[in-house]
């Protein structure tokens, strides 16, 4: 019976299975020290070892600091942050955990890191204390957020119950018009389908939109599969991902690539493989998106205007509307092109990698940041991205333009650590999430593109890239 | 291993409020925590004590509110919390059953729960128990030991006996002292037997 990519993978995996849940095995877990103390707490409290080291790889990112690192961590201000790193250090050293420590050269935000490593590889089931985790689809990976009942669960015993998504075809095909990234699609496609639009559900991103994009887009469409309602979002294998993955540290060498490589070329659905929903879409519709709400399925095109409640039939929708547009501080009907930025956040695992970075300098480029905004950041998605972008020298392009140019980690996407918004302030984020709060109490969170943030950060309102 | 639950036979605290949510329960200061246990004595911290509490302040220094079910005298070392309607509402923190077993309480009877809530207990060997308003009336007013037994399901005061439901599978997990870990690692050598044929065929991971 044909299958489709995610029942492949599943049936991979499958341990053991009962009525209506399965116990699937789990070849990676990234950790990270927000969602691990617990874990690693119940491990110790129940004399558990973990069940295989080298199934995880830990790196602290979300509340490491973006400014000089020289002194360490026991040089972090924020004694909670300092705490919770030196927590994760002190558990993966006990339990023998391979640590990225803060001031490695490969830290970075645990999505960027794992496939950048080669840690993340096509066909392998990865979890993570971190709902992003669906990032790593983007190899043709199982690969999905968790609790910390279920990251100690995983440490414990390798595995991990699981009951069996549907599957969910989303197919795009054309071309893509210019300056329209991978953000811009996956942006588009919640706007279509809704943040519940994939619930219960494992995405599949085909069609030659897809296969068009580059491994680094993929990641970002998949990375925001969570925010359309699907735990996981995923790309079949290609060329490109076999080369993306080659010469990686952890990806095989010799015959093991050779064998990994014949296995990884089966990692698609197969031709007529029952799929529960499909949904079409096409690539000359989808212009540069911005986020105008309070959820990422408030948005609406770059030349686009803000809905109107008053317009809207479906009582429940136009109330939501009225209540986003009430806390972001908008009126109905404006431009969204007119609307005046404070600052810029160019990062997250959503957006932070180095094709990310080229794009933005290209856009800053011999441009000054607007007088109104009062800072516009670049926090690169890892230590080696940060290498790389100075080397082409992005980073002179950007701090000669007015933005900042900091150290690797999560920063303003989600503002645990010292990078946030002040309340009343509005922000072009290349983030992933637009909550109320999200970064800031009282702030207000504009989901971009890239390009748009650069383009926006120059204007000192949202712009189209001139 | 958690615990096993089998007979449990205690004074029963009865904090009579309907929508006790899990802000209550425990305050978001204390998530900051980088810790599972230790939540007991910031369980219901601004309903038990007078002043605001934080990460870090020595508990036992701390003014009481020496109304708060939990600092009289008569239910010190209750084991059985009894409240209303709508237990556990609000945010899905599973810090929330770990501060109500950490201060050493094993069961909650009330006339319904949160579902996130519900579900999360049975996680941490909290037995959430189901009974109508008539029975929780009843049960607010008698003031003696209260013996819960799980393998009978009933509760029994010194006249009565109530019968109660719960999910066979959590009760085996609950009876066993199984937790989910505990419970998986009962397949440990199918697991690795798993391993073994799934290491030859995805040789390289």
């Amino acid at each position: 019976m044909p299958q489709t990519l995610y029942d492949k993978l599943m049936s991979a995996h499958i341990v053991r299975e009962e009525a209506t849940t399965s116990l699937i095995y789990i070849d990676r877990q990234l950790i990270h020290e927000v969602t691990s103390p617990q874990a690693f707490e119940g491990l110790e409290l129940a004399g558990r070892n973990p069940w295989r080291l080298d199934a995880s790889i830990a790196v602290p990112d979300h509340n490491v600091p973006t400014t000089d690192r020289s002194s360490g961590v026991s040089g972090i201000e924020d004694p909670i942050s300092k705490l919770q790193i030196e927590t994760l250090d002190k558990n993966c050293e006990a339990f023998g955990i391979n640590e990225i420590q803060m001031n490695d050269i490969r830290q970075g935000i645990v999505h960027v890191v794992g496939p950048e490593q080669g840690a993340t590889l096509p066909g392998m089931s990865i979890v993570c204390g971190d709902s992003h985790t669906s990032t790593h689809g983007a190899l043709g990976a199982l690969a999905f957020g968790i609790g910390t009942s279920e990251v100690e669960h995983v440490l414990a015993t390798g595995c991990l119950w699981q009951s069996k998504s549907k599957n969910l075809k989303i197919e795009v095909n054309g071309k893509l018009n210019e300056l329209v990234s991978a953000k811009d699609v996956a942006l588009y496609i919640i706007g279509q389908i809704g943040t519940a639009g994939g619930t219960g559900f494992a995405i599949e991103f085909t069609g030659l939109t897809i296969q068009n994009l580059s491994i680094e887009g993929r990641m970002t469409l998949c990375n925001m599969s969570i925010e359309a309602g699907a735990r996981v979002g995923m790309v079949a294998v290609d060329d490109k991902t076999i080369e993306y993955v080659k010469g990686r540290p952890m990806a095989p060498t010799g015959k093991q690539w050779d064998k990994a490589v014949t296995y990884w070329e089966t990692l698609h659905s197969d031709e007529g493989a029952h799929f529960d929903q499909t949904i079409s879409l096409d690539a000359k519709n989808i212009k540069p998106q911005v986020t105008w709400g309070t959820s990422p399925e408030m948005v609406v095109a770059i030349d686009g205007v803000i809905p109107d409640p008053e317009k809207e039939s479906d009582p429940v929708k136009a109330e939501s509307i009225k209540n986003a547009l009430n806390y972001i501080h908008l009126k109905a009907n404006t431009p969204i092109n007119t609307v005046i930025i404070d600052k810029v956040f160019i990062g997250s695992c959503t957006n932070s990698r180095i094709e990310d970075l080229r794009i933005a300098a290209s856009v800053a480029k011999g441009k000054h940041v607007a007088s109104n905004v009062k800072l516009a950041l670049v926090v690169p998605g890892s230590g080696l991205i940060k290498k790389q972008a100075e080397a082409e020298g992005l980073d002179k392009i950007f701090t000669d333009a007015g933005f900042e140019w900091r150290e690797a980690g999560c920063s303003m996407c989600l503002a645990m650590n010292a990078d946030k918004l002040e309340p009343g302030e509005r922000c072009a984020s290349t983030s992933n999430r637009n909550f109320e709060g999200r970064q800031g109490q009282g702030s207000f969170t504009h989901l971009v593109s890239p390009a748009i943030a650069a383009s926006s950060a120059i204007a000192g309102h949202f712009s189209e890239v001139k | 291993m958690m615990e096993k639950f089998t007979k449990l036979s205690s004074i029963a605290a009865p904090l009579d409020r309907a929508n006790i949510d899990t802000d209550a329960i425990i305050p978001k200061q204390f998530l900051k925590s980088i810790k599972r246990s230790g939540f007991g004595p910031n369980l219901f911290d601004e309903w038990r004590y007078e002043d605001h509490g934080e990460v870090g302040m020595d508990n036992s220094k701390r003014p009481l509110k020496k109304d708060f079910v939990l600092n009289q005298e008569q239910y010190q070392g209750a084991k059985i919390l009894l409240a209303r309607e709508n237990f556990g509402c609000g945010s899905s923190r599973e810090h929330a059953p770990w501060a109500l077993e950490d201060y050493g309480f094993k069961a909650i009877i009330a006339p319904n729960f949160a579902d996130i809530f519900y579900n999360n207990c049975f996680k941490n060997g909290l037995l959430p128990i189901v009974q109508s308003n008539d029975v929780m009336d009843e049960l607010f007013a008698f003031k003696g030991e209260i013996t819960i037994d799980l393998a009978t399901q009933t509760i029994r005061t010194d006249s009565q006996i109530y019968d109660f439901e719960v999910d066979q599978e959590r009760k085996r997990r609950l009876i066993n002292g199984l937790d989910d870990i505990g419970l998986t690692l009962q397949y440990a050598d199918e697991i690795k037997a798993f391993e073994v044929q799934y290491f030859k065929t995805y040789s390289w991971i």
